[in-house]
C-alpha cells in the first residue's frame, strides 16, 4: 500500500471543505532543473515508480552546457497532497536544484510535437491532407500511399489532431511529450 | 600534470577518509578493492575492522555512527560483496543513519561486459542511499569523497554509496583537499522565524498539550536533546517518544509517559489521542505509531517540525509545519517563550495531568512474574537494575525481545539505544554492537536478542573475538520467532505455521567454539547471578537466557486499530472490530 493512500483515507473523514479540495485529482506541469550527471533520470524516474506517483509525460534535455543542466518537464497528477509530496521528495534529491509547479505558479505555455503516419489513399487522403492544414500541421514525408505529418501544440490539439486522423489510416505516431516554461520574464 | 604532485586512487581514498576524520573502517576484501587493502597495508592511522559478513559490516558502521554522531564507513568489494550491503543501506536509509559505503567495481573498460563480479551496483542501491556515485576519473576522486560525507551527515542523514572501479583505484590524479571542496548540497537548516513564533504561541496556549518527538532529536545531536528537556521541562508538558527517540529526553523524569505507539504505553497513546496540541519534533509520523490514521488524534492542532520537507504532511496532514533543524528550532522555541514571558495555563494543565495520571494508574507494562520460570519482561529489568550504572549501550535484534527491551529498559541519554526501527531487521543488533564496541572500548556494550534474530549474523562472534570487543548478547530464548507466534495466536487463529525452529544451536556450546564465554539461565534464581558474571568477563560473552515461550507482548494496537482502542493484556482481547488489513501496521 502506497504512503498517499494512507493520507487520502485520512481526509475522507477530515474537515469537509479540506476534504474537497484535497480529495480532487488535478493534472500538474513541473519543470525540474538538475545536473545532467549519469543516472539523473532514473533517480527521477524511480522516485515515480517507487512511489505510485503517475507519470504522464516526461521530457528531459540539456539547457545550459555551461553549467551542465539539464531541464526535465514532468507532467503528474494527483491530489493536492500527493503533489506536494512528489515536489518535496524531488527536491531531496541530490542532483536537483530547482523544482517548479507551474501548473501553480501562473500563467504558463506548454507544447508538445507529433510526427504522425497516416496511410490511404483517394477521399480519405485527402481529407488528412485537408484536416492537418486546419491543423497547422506541417508534412515532412510523403509517398503516393502515405503522409507523416508534424503537429505542435498544446497536448490537448495533438490529441484531437490525432482522433481525427484514426478514421483516416492512422498507423502510428511518435510524440515528444511536453515542454513548458512559464510566460514572463523571470527563468525557473 | 606532474607525477610526483600526483598519487593513486587508492592513496587519493585514504588522504580524503583522513581529511574527513575516519578512524575506522568496517570491511571485506576483494578482488576489486585489493590496490585499496594493499594501502591500508601500508599505514597504521586508518583501523580495519575485518567483519565475517559485508552486511554486518554495514550495520557494525551504523552502530558506529549512531553511537558516535560520527559518520560510519564501510569498505567492501564489487559484485557480492557490494550486494551483500544492500540490506544495511536500506536499513540506515530508513532510520537516517549517516554511512559512506565505498564498493569496489570492475575496470572502467569492463563496465556493462557482465565481467566477473560486476554488479550494477549504482543501479541497485538507488532507491536504498541517500545518494550514490560511480567514480571514472582519480581526479574527481577526492571531491566525490568529501561530497560523499558532506551528504551523509547534512540534513536529514543517509546512506551514500561511492563505487570505485579498479582502474580509477590504480591511476593517478590530483588530490583537493576538503577545503577546496564546496558542495552544493545545501538543506534548510534554520526555521522560519514567523513559524516558529506562532507555533510557541500555540503551545502556550494548550489545555492539553503534548510533545511527541522521535529519532531526528537524535540526529541533530546532543545539544537538541538538551534543548529538548529544557523546553519540556520549562513547560511542564508531557512527552512521548518514538522507538527511534528513545533517550532524548531522560526516561525517569516525570513528564516522560514512555513509548508510544503499536506497543507503546496506555498513558503515552491516550495522551496522544486526546490533545488539543500536539508538538512532534523529528518524528514521522510512522505507521506503527499511528495506528489508524484517521483515528489519529483527531482533534489536536498539529505542529510538525523536521529536516525534511517531505516528511511533512506525508502521512498526516500538519496545521503548523517548520522545516529546519530540531536544534536550531527549539533553542529559538525557548528564547522566544522567555522573551514573550509566555506560561502554561496552570489549571488546564492540572486536570490534563490527572487524567494522564488516571491512565498511567493502569500500570500497562504490568505483568505476572513467576518463580518457576523466567518472564522476558523480568530478564529485562534484572538486566536494566544490574547495568544502569555503568551507563550501558544496548543494542537489540528485532521481535518481541526488542519491544520489551524499548519498554522495560530505560535510557536517560541519547546515543545509547540502537535498534532497526524502520526496516525491522533481524540480524542487526549484533554487529551494531560490534560497531558500537569499536566507538567505545571501555563501555559496556549488550546486545538484547532473540534466539531466531541471532543466528542471522552470529558469524559476528568471530569478528568479536579477533578484535578483543568484549560485546554480550544477551539472548531471551523463547524457542519461537516470538514476535511471529504472537500475531500468529492473536490473529492467525494459534496456528502457528514456520514460527517455530525444532533445532537451536546450544548457545552456550556456540560461544565456546567461538572462543567467547557462554552462560545460561533456566530459573528466574539464576538471572542475576548470569548477568553478573556477563558483565564481569571482559570478553564476549553469549547469555542464553531461557524464557516463557507463551509470554505476549502488551500494550499492543492491533492492526488497523487507533490508539484509544488499545489491548492491554491476555484477558483484555476487544477484538470484536478487527481492524482492516488496508489500514496501516500490517506487518511483523
Ligand atoms: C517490531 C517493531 C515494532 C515497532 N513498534 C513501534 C512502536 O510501538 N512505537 C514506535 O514508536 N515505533 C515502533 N517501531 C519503529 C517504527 O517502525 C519506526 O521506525 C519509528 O516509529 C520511527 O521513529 P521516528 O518517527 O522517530 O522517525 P525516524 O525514523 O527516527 O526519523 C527521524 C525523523 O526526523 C527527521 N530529522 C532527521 N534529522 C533531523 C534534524 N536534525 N532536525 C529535525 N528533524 C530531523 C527526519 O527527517 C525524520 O522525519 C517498531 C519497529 C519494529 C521493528
Ligand atoms: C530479516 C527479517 N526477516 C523476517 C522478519 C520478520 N520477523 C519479525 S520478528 C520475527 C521473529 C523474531 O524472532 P526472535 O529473534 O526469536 O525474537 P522474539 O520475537 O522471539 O523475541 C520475524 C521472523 C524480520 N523482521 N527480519
Ligand atoms: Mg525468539
Amino acid at each position: 500500500m502506497t504512503a498517499w493512500c494512507s493520507s487520502e483515507r485520512q481526509r475522507e473523514q477530515g474537515n469537509e471543505t479540506v476534504t474537497k479540495v484535497a480529495e480532487e485529482t488535478n493534472r500538474h506541469t513541473i519543470s525540474v532543473l538538475v545536473d545532467n550527471e549519469a543516472g539523473v533520470l532514473a533517480r527521477v524516474i524511480g522516485l515515480f515508480s517507487g512511489r505510485g506517483y503517475n507519470i504522464e509525460s516526461l521530457t528531459v534535455a540539456e539547457v545550459n552546457p555551461h553549467e551542465n543542466l539539464s531541464r526535465i518537464t514532468i507532467v503528474t497528477s494527483g491530489t493536492r497532497l500527493i503533489i506536494e509530496q512528489i515536489k518535496n521528495q524531488l527536491r531531496r534529491l541530490v542532483p536537483v536544484h530547482r523544482v517548479r509547479d507551474l501548473t501553480l505558479e501562473g500563467p504558463h505555455v506548454s507544447r508538445e510535437l507529433a510526427l504522425v503516419k497516416v496511410a490511404g489513399t483517394g477521399e480519405k487522403r485527402v481529407e488528412a491532407l485537408r484536416i492537418a492544414d486546419v491543423f497547422r500541421a506541417r508534412t515532412v514525408d510523403t509517398t503516393n500511399e502515405s503522409f507523416v505529418f508534424e503537429v505542435v501544440g498544446s497536448t490537448d490539439k495533438v490529441c484531437a489532431f490525432i482522433k481525427l486522423m484514426e478514421s483516416l489510416g492512422l498507423v502510428e505516431v511518435s510524440r515528444t511529450g511536453v515542454v513548458a516554461i512559464a510566460r514572463g520574464t523571470n527563468p525557473l | 600534470m606532474a607525477q610526483q604532485d600526483s598519487l593513486t586512487g587508492a592513496e587519493i581514498l585514504l588522504k580524503a577518509l583522513a581529511d574527513q576524520g575516519v578512524e575506522v573502517i568496517f570491511g571485506y576484501p576483494g578482488g576489486a578493492v585489493l590496490p585499496i587493502y594493499d594501502e591500508l597495508f601500508k599505514q597504521n592511522r586508518l583501523r580495519h575492522i575485518l567483519v565475517r559478513h559485508e552486511q554486518a559490516a554495514v550495520h557494525a558502521a551504523e552502530g558506529y555512527a549512531r553511537s558516535t554522531g560520527k559518520v560510519g564507513c564501510v569498505l567492501v568489494t564489487s559484485g557480492p560483496g557490494a550486494t551483500n550491503t544492500v540490506t544495511g543501506l536500506t536499513d540506515a536509509l530508513m532510520d537516517s543513519i549517516p554511512l559512506v559505503c565505498i564498493t569496489g567495481q570492475v575496470p572502467t573498460h569492463l563496465i556493462g561486459n557482465d565481467a566477473f563480479q560486476e554488479a550494477d551496483i549504482t543501479g541497485i542501491t538507488r532507491p536504498c542511499t541517500k545518494h550514490n556515485y560511480l567514480v571514472k576519473d582519480p581526479n574527481q576522486l577526492s571531491r566525490v569523497i568529501h561530497e560523499a560525507f558532506h551528504v551523509a551527515r547534512s540534513g536529514r542523514p543517509g546512506p551514500v554509496v561511492v563505487d570505485l572501479p579498479k582502474d580509477v583505484v590504480q591511476a593517478r590524479g590530483e588530490y583537493q583537499p576538503l577545503a577546496k571542496v564546496t558542495p552544493k548540497y545545501r538543506p534548510q537548516v534554520k526555521g522560519d522565524t514567523a513559524s516558529i513564533e506562532k507555533a510557541v504561541e500555540i503551545i502556550a496556549q494548550a489545555k492539553r498539550p503534548m510533545f511527541y518527538c522521535g529519532g531526528g532529536i537524535v540526529n541533530s545531536g546532543p545539544a537538541a536533546c538538551q534543548l529538548l528537556t529544557q523546553l519540556v521541562r520549562t513547560t511542564g508538558y508531557p512527552i512521548t517518544l518514538t522507538l527511534m527517540g528513545l533517550g532524548a529526553f531522560p526516561a525517569s523524569d516525570p513528564l516522560f509517559l514512555g513509548m508510544l505507539g503499536m506497543h507503546g504505553t496506555y498513558e503515552a497513546n491516550l495522551a496522544m489521542h486526546d490533545c488539543d496540541v500536539m508538538v512532534n519534533i523529528g518524528a514521522r509520523f510512522d505507521d506503527r505509531v499511528t495506528g489508524r490514521v484517521n483515528a489519529f488524534s483527531p482533534d489536536s492542532y498539529k505542529i510538525h517540525i523536521d529536516i525534511d520537507p517531505s516528511s511533512i504532511n506525508k502521512n498526516v496532514v500538519a496545521d503548523l509545519s517548520i522545516v529546519g533543524d530540531a536544534a536550531h528550532i527549539l533553542e529559538e522555541m525557548i528564547a522566544i517563550w522567555r522573551a514573550k514571558q509566555y506560561r502554561a495555563d496552570e489549571r488546564a494543565l492540572r486536570a490534563w495531568w490527572q487524567r494522564i495520571d488516571t491512565w498511567r494508574s493502569r500500570n500497562c507494562l504490568h505483568y505476572e512474574n513467576s518463580t518457576r520460570i523466567i518472564k522476558p519482561q523480568f530478564a529485562i529489568q534484572r538486566l536494566y537494575e544490574l547495568t544502569k550504572d555503568r551507563n550501558p549501550y544496548i543494542c537489540t535484534e528485532v521481535g518481541q525481545h526488542q519491544m520489551w527491551s524499548a519498554q522495560h529498559f530505560r535510557f536517560e541519554r541519547p546515543n545509547h539505544w540502537m535498534t532497526s526501527g524502520g526496516l525491522g531487521t533481524m540480524g542487526y543488533g549484533l554487529p551494531a554492537a560490534m560497531g558500537v564496541q569499536v566507538a567505545h572500548p571501555e563501555a559496556l556494550v549488550i546486545d538484547i536478542a532473540g534466539e531466531s534474530s541471532i543466528q542471522m549474523n552470529i558469524q559476528e562472534m568471530a569478528t568479536l573475538c579477533q578484535f578483543h570487543l568484549p560485546v554480550k548478547v544477551f539472548i531471551l530464548n523463547n524457542q519461537y520467532m516470538g514476535m511471529v507466534r504472537q500475531w500468529q495466536e492473536l490473529i492467525h487463529g494459534g496456528r502457528y505455521s514456520q514460527s517455530h525452529m525444532d533445532a537451536h544451536p546450544d548457545f552456550v556450546k556456540l560461544a565456546d567454539a567461538f572462543g567467547a564465554v557462554g552462560l545460561r539461565a533456566e530459573k528466574p534464581g539464576e538471572l542475576d547471578d548470569v548477568i553478573t558474571e556477563m558483565i564481569a568477563v571482559d570478553r564476549p560473552v553469549i547469555a542464553d537466557i531461557r524464557t516463557d515461550a507463551s509470554e505476549n507482548c502488551f500494550p499492543m494496537i492491533m492492526p488497523g486499530m487507533a490508539h484509544n482502542e488499545m489491548v492491554l493484556g491476555p484477558e483484555d482481547r476487544c477484538m470484536e472490530k478487527p481492524g482492516s488489513e488496508d489500514d496501516g501496521m500490517v506487518l511483523v
